[in-house]
């Protein structure tokens, strides 16, 4: 094994792109949560927003227009969860598992003449100054846009759910829908909003797959990546920060594993394979869950 | 007479089935304390709903203030000036009181003003309480005076109080109704709902009473019997629990130094607890929701385990014995929760009824059921306690919680216990039933059985136990005769108001 073959600050770099994805996906997902749905239909959404993203960037030739479009597919999808779930109250755990299937196969249909075919380039930022700082600069800030929006997004869910009133309502709605509705909050609506924008966020994660990670289309190309994103969101405790932290940790075991993989280590590839899942599961266990808001998962109707 | 601040004209509203509220009309003074009587499914619900915006009625009108006033939601009747304070609390155990209180609000301040004004509102009503805290873990009478002061920072013109007593111990009760008396001296009108009728009597001066939807009567509660308001609520002679005097038998339950961990986070550990329960005596254990009630239930029901020397049975250990095992050799309880705990909602009662009577009434053979026995089984029980119910394929979400109480209660008393624990056997359950209900447990202590009622409502311990004990903070106090207490001592006994005197402390 040749361990100098791996360069700490490129390693350090891949990890944050690495991490974008779920990051995205489980951003949206929490706030989902925090209003009181548990929508299991995260791996759909986020290939629905891979090819709508594909398609639209391939066909304006537009990057941004293309993560444009897969938030709009992503929220769309999500938007048959929503009127499911909420205004025909079916069972959100096995609706959102429909999601995922019809997800994944609506994708492959839209996706068919698009396979092998390359996405528009999406060239990263050089951020003027800071990108010339050395060895920080090539780590945080010479990535493409997506990254420092996903980033921004953590960072607006924190300060809307922390300091808002609307994020205050919103978590109100997912604690206790009962008391939310005899104080005269609109459960259905704030739950449709928030289905909608989780919707939007897996579609941008999805899209950030097939436009810049990978970057073209492939079937099933999210492999997972939905259901990382679903513990993420669990074993954050529903906390933004913990949720950031634990998409790095994710995204930087990856990283490390194909890093390793490729230098030759001799441990099997499929134990590689499995660490960033172990890790990040141990890692957000240690830290000691939190209380899940009170009213996740059940249905509400207003009766009486 | 001036204008009323709020007149109510021939509010009509019906479901599917039931008209809940017919031609309702009754004026509500400035500062007046408007009592609003009826048993469960009265249509009182419904009617205060309609005055905060939750209910659209059918027909009928009411002004506010001599202008038409018709709140499409709570938000409006908020902004109009008419606040409501919930009998389920409607707050968010994990939030804490300053984000609560900002909820219940229409454009409320930043949470650092917010946190100032709870402090100057609750010290000038004597509602001591920190903004900063978790509502989770605020006891019953605290979470109270978070939808209290909720109410007040918004000077409301009309205060609707729906079952506010019902979890306050004797001292809590005076504190609040200080506050009441002030408010009302300040203009400001309360509707006020209770079961308690002495209640009514001490605080009210208006009273309109609903049967059926309808209104069938007012009166001045200050003048009028509690016996005669009772009857006017049941439009029949009010039945009074019979209690007969009879020696103590032996001791058929003995705790010795029951001590146990808190369950789960805003659980209550229990602490050191030593008593004998005799055969035919009716043991009353009173103190406020929180204080460890649910957890002593739990130990003796056998849901929760402990060691085995702490619980005897005819001087036997059997504190390691699962619930089953305590029903085989006759220790049955009935939790207070009636929902999800002493009933599954969407089972049939014929179902719940074999959940926890298959064991005594030997519904099951080899893991087999028996349907037909097991439904004559619920049957008896629906004919015993009057459980209003087309039959028993129902399921039991679809009864209203009096009905259901009767047929939990029902239901482990038909099973012949020796020893029968219940919590709250009458929480929200109208007069009539109530009175059934502790009638038939002290039948059931006639009969020999040892019979252990957990229950805040004070009068009601005080009518059917033979002896009081209370508990506190997971510790229970020596039991004394009920014959003979006064409510100061047993305020006492139930550890005083829980942190009220910091208002009244002079610097």
């Amino acid at each position: 094994m040749d361990l100098s073959s791996i360069n700490p600050i490129l390693l350090l770099a891949s990890l944050m792109v690495a991490a974008t994805p779920i990051m995205l996906a489980a951003i949206g997902e929490l706030v989902v949560e925090r209003a009181g749905v548990l929508n299991l239909g995260v791996e759909g959404m986020m290939i629905t927003g891979a090819v709508c993203g594909f398609v639209v960037a391939v066909g304006t030739n537009s990057p941004w227009l293309g993560f444009a479009g897969a938030a709009i597919g992503g929220a769309l999808i999500s938007m048959i969860f929503g009127f499911l779930t909420q205004f025909l109250l079916s069972n959100q755990v096995a609706t959102g598992l429909a999601l995922t299937l019809f997800g994944l196969g609506l994708s492959a249909l839209m996706g068919q003449g698009y396979i092998g075919i390359k996405a528009p380039a999406f060239p990263d930022w050089h951020i003027p100054i800071l990108g010339d700082i050395p060895v920080i600069g090539p780590i945080v800030f010479q990535h493409d846009p997506m990254v420092y929006v996903g980033i921004a997004l953590v960072a607006a869910v924190w300060a809307f759910l922390r300091y808002s009133r609307a994020g205050l309502i919103l978590r109100a709605v997912g604690e206790n829908h009962e008391a939310a509705h005899a104080l005269g909050y609109h459960v259905v609506r704030v739950r449709m909003l928030a289905i909608m924008f989780g919707g939007a966020c897996a579609g941008l994660g999805g899209a950030y797959l097939s436009l810049v990670r990978v970057p073209q289309w492939t079937e099933g190309m999210t492999a997972g990546a939905g259901w990382i994103a679903l513990a993420i969101v669990v074993f954050a405790s529903w906390r933004p920060g913990r949720l950031l932290l634990g998409a790095y940790l994710f995204g930087g075991v990856t990283v490390l594993q194909l890093n390793l993989q490729a230098a030759g280590a001799a441990i099997a590839v499929e134990y590689l394979s499995m660490a960033p899942y172990l890790a990040t599961i141990a890692v957000l266990v240690i830290m000691r869950a939190g209380r899940a808001p009170g009213s996740l998962g059940q249905s509400f109707h207003a009766s009486r | 007479m001036t204008e009323p601040l709020l007149r109510l004209w021939g509010l009509t509203k019906a479901y599917p089935g039931v008209v809940a509220n017919k031609d309702v009309s009754f004026d509500i003074g400035r500062g007046e304390v408007h009592a609003l009587l009826g048993e469960n499914g009265a249509g009182k619900s419904t009617l205060v709903k309609t005055i905060y915006g939750l209910v659209k009625p059918d027909s009928g009108t009411m002004t506010l203030e001599g202008e038409p006033f018709q709140p499409a939601e709570p938000r409006a009747a908020r902004a109009a000036g008419v606040a409501m304070v919930f009998q389920h609390f409607s707050l968010f155990d994990a939030m804490n009181v300053a984000e609560n209180i900002a909820l219940g609000m229409e454009n409320p301040p930043p949470q650092a003003e917010i946190a100032a004004r709870v402090r100057q509102v609750s010290d000038q009503y004597g509602l001591p309480l920190d903004p900063d805290r978790i509502v989770g873990e605020l006891s019953a009478g605290e979470r109270q005076r978070v939808e209290i002061i909720r109410c007040l920072l918004q000077d409301p013109k009309l205060l609707i109080m729906d079952e506010p007593t019902s979890v306050l111990t004797p001292q809590e009760v005076a504190i609040l109704f200080e506050t009441l008396r002030k408010l009302s001296r300040e203009g400001t009108a309360i509707l006020y709902i209770s079961h308690k009728l002495e209640e009514i009597r001490a605080l009210c001066e208006n009273a309109t009473v609903l049967r059926l939807g309808q209104v069938v009567g007012t009166c001045d509660p200050r003048t009028t019997s509690a016996r005669d308001m009772a009857e006017l609520m049941v439009g029949s002679t009010l039945h009074v629990p019979h209690k007969e005097d009879k020696p103590a038998g032996e001791t058929v339950l003995a705790l010795k130094n029951l001590s146990a961990k808190a369950p789960h986070r805003f659980g209550t550990p229990l602490r050191d607890i030593t008593l004998q329960v005799r055969k035919g005596e009716v043991l009353g254990i009173g103190g406020v929701a929180g204080n460890g009630q649910d957890e002593l239930v739990a130990a003796l029901s056998g849901e929760m385990k402990t060691a085995k020397a702490m619980i005897h049975y005819k001087g036997q250990p059997i504190g390691h014995l699962a619930p089953n095992a305590r029903r085989k050799i006759g220790i049955l309880a009935a939790p207070e929760e009636r929902m999800g705990h002493a009933a599954a909602p969407d089972m049939s009662l014929t179902e719940n009824a074999i959940l926890t009577a298959m064991t005594r009434e030997k519904l099951t053979t080899n893991g087999f059921l028996h349907w037909g026995k097991a439904r004559k089984f619920a049957e008896g029980v629906i004919t015993a306690f009057d459980v209003r119910t087309p039959g028993p394929q129902n399921a039991a979400r679809s009864l209203s919680g009096g009905n259901l109480q009767k047929f939990v209660i029902g239901r482990e008393i038909m099973q012949a216990p020796e020893v029968l624990v219940v919590n709250q056997p009458t929480w929200g359950v109208d007069a009539s039933a109530a009175a059934a209900i502790r009638q038939a447990l002290l039948d059931l202590a006639a009969k020999g059985a040892a019979v252990i009622v957990i229950s805040q409502d004070l009068d009601e311990l005080m009518e059917i136990s033979d002896r009081f004990a209370a508990l506190n903070e997971g510790r229970l106090s020596a039991p004394r005769p009920a014959a003979g207490l006064t409510v100061e001592e047993i305020g006492l006994m139930l550890g005083g108001a829980h942190d009220m005197e910091v208002a009244h402390v002079d610097a």
